[in-house]
């Protein structure tokens, strides 16, 4: 056996961060996800965990406004940053228009990549009040629901976009500013289909 | 996932410290890689340095010359959004968008994907066809080295131990110049590609391939007859030239993904689209 095989545990370090708009503390070791953190310490356990590879999207929350797979997220990494988990997506008992849309076209089935797909959207429309259906499907491909539940969680999310309105999105939903960059899924230039490889290219 | 300590330096130098006190600490960008294979066991160490507080790193996109300067932090969502890139390294703007899901996008840096070196990575080929110079910083001071000097294979890449990217600088194009990426993948959206292909046609009558996921690392030739940038030129001469361009490529037959001879197959598919759609965004270009 060699040192390498048996660590000697690095001591835990303090977190500070702020969850759903409250300030959130905890001591950790140094090797632990956002996504572990959130679930085992703070008690937030409807970010879930699935693949951790970055494929399924279940365990998505919101990073200073961006959407991230919290399975590829040290909690250190986020040590003074904003989180919102699917938990902050209600507001004042509320539900998000998101939640009450996925619900009016009951677009949970099992439910388990719900919260993670609520969150995606929640990004999708923050950088992108009115997206066509390609954009949300581009903006949700980082989200799989293995009930293959596609159909509505597309139609949910249209139907919340419009009820939102571009104003409605803006003014009740602006999220830390950070969330400005958006998703590559709008603007000039890629929006010739010639020029969308995996349109052009990619098998049906 | 095994116990590591994390360090957060704020300074290159006190990362290139770091990492000459511990050869086997492993470097921190994004992320979407590193943590997947530290949790796999597939990598093991006792320090992992976050690169993210490092005060001289930064994530801008910024015009330096007639050429672009990327910053180490620069994430795919920022290169595939930039106004710049889009509009005059659209290969890369292509590459980068198409990397992962949004929420890999969101934290995947460009230098990370550099570093990793997959030979399947979507940003490598734009990188290879513009020319792309990677500044890295290690003990001994810093160095520019050329992309297409960079790659060796899957995880290896002629960084020297210790050193660490700081930058991407993106030489000045032509006044004109038409370029984009394909690739193939085996379902729409979030998969990783059986075959990459960058393409760019220069004014002059230069054009650039580059692809990948056909070999240990991703390749550049470079046809300076003319006769794909010629929008006359027959699909037999095209096909011709493409023969010689093409002919290093060497699929794995391990691979999951797609057998040697689809790959070879659309290899050839994707360079004759490529071509054309960079011809006509360089036609498109033209002063009229």
């Amino acid at each position: 056996m060699t040192a390498m095989d048996v660590p000697e545990a690095p001591a835990a370090v303090s977190l500070k961060l702020t969850v759903n708009g409250r300030d959130r503390s905890a001591t950790i070791a140094p090797h632990r996800t956002l996504l572990d953190v959130l679930r085992a310490d703070l008690g937030l356990i409807g970010t879930k965990e699935c693949c951790l590879v970055g494929e399924c999207g279940a365990c998505t929350v919101l990073l200073d406004g961006r959407s991230v797979d919290s399975c590829l997220v040290l909690a250190l990494e986020a040590d003074g940053a904003e989180v919102v988990t699917v938990e902050g997506l209600a507001r004042d008992g509320r539900l998000d228009p998101l939640q009450q849309a996925f619900l009016d076209h009951a677009a949970a089935q099992c439910g388990f990549c719900i919260p993670g797909q609520l969150v995606a959207a929640r990004a999708l429309l923050g950088s992108n009040p009115a997206p066509t259906r390609a954009e949300v499907e581009d903006g949700l491909a980082g989200n799989l629901c293995r009930c293959a539940g596609y159909e509505q969680i597309i139609e949910a999310v249209l139907d919340a976009a419009e009820r939102e309105g571009p104003a409605g999105s803006a003014a009740t939903r602006s999220r830390p500013a950070a969330a400005a960059p958006g998703h590559g899924a709008t603007g000039t230039g890629l929006s010739d289909p010639a020029s969308v490889p995996d349109a052009r290219v990619a098998p049906q | 996932m095994r116990p590591f300590s994390l360090k957060q330096p704020t300074s290159i130098a006190d990362a290139v410290a770091l990492l000459a006190k511990d050869p086997e600490a492993r470097l921190l960008a994004g992320g979407t890689d590193l943590i997947i294979r530290l949790r796999d066991g597939t990598i093991r160490t006792r320090m992992v340095v976050d690169l993210k507080r490092v005060a001289e790193l930064d994530g801008s996109i910024r015009a330096e010359g007639a050429g672009l300067a990327i910053g180490a932090k620069a994430a795919m969502t920022e290169i595939a959004a930039h106004p710049v890139v889009r509009d005059r390294y659209t290969a890369l703007a292509e590459g980068a968008l198409v990397v992962g899901s949004v929420q890999i996008r969101n934290r995947a840096t460009l230098a990370g994907n550099i570093c990793n070196a997959s030979p399947a990575a979507d940003t490598s080929p734009a990188l290879l066809v513009f020319g792309a110079v990677v500044i890295a910083t290690g003990a001994a001071g810093e160095r520019r080295i050329p992309i297409d000097e960079l790659f060796v294979r899957s995880g290896v890449t002629t960084l020297r131990p210790g050193e660490i990217v700081t930058g991407i600088e993106m030489p000045a194009l032509p006044a004109r110049a038409g370029s984009t990426h394909l690739r193939r993948t085996r379902r729409r959206g979030h998969d990783l590609a059986s075959v990459t292909m960058a393409c760019v046609v220069l004014e002059s009558g230069e054009t650039r391939l580059a692809f990948g996921s056909v070999g240990p690392r991703p390749l550049l030739r470079v046809d300076t007859s003319g006769t794909l940038a010629d929008p006359a030129a027959s699909e037999a001469a095209r096909t011709t030239v493409l023969d010689g361009m093409l002919a290093d490529a060497s699929p794995s037959p391990g691979s999951m993904r797609a057998s040697p001879e689809y790959r070879l197959a659309m290899l050839e598919v994707l360079a004759l689209r490529a071509a054309a759609i960079a011809r006509e965004r360089l036609a498109a270009a033209s002063p009229r």
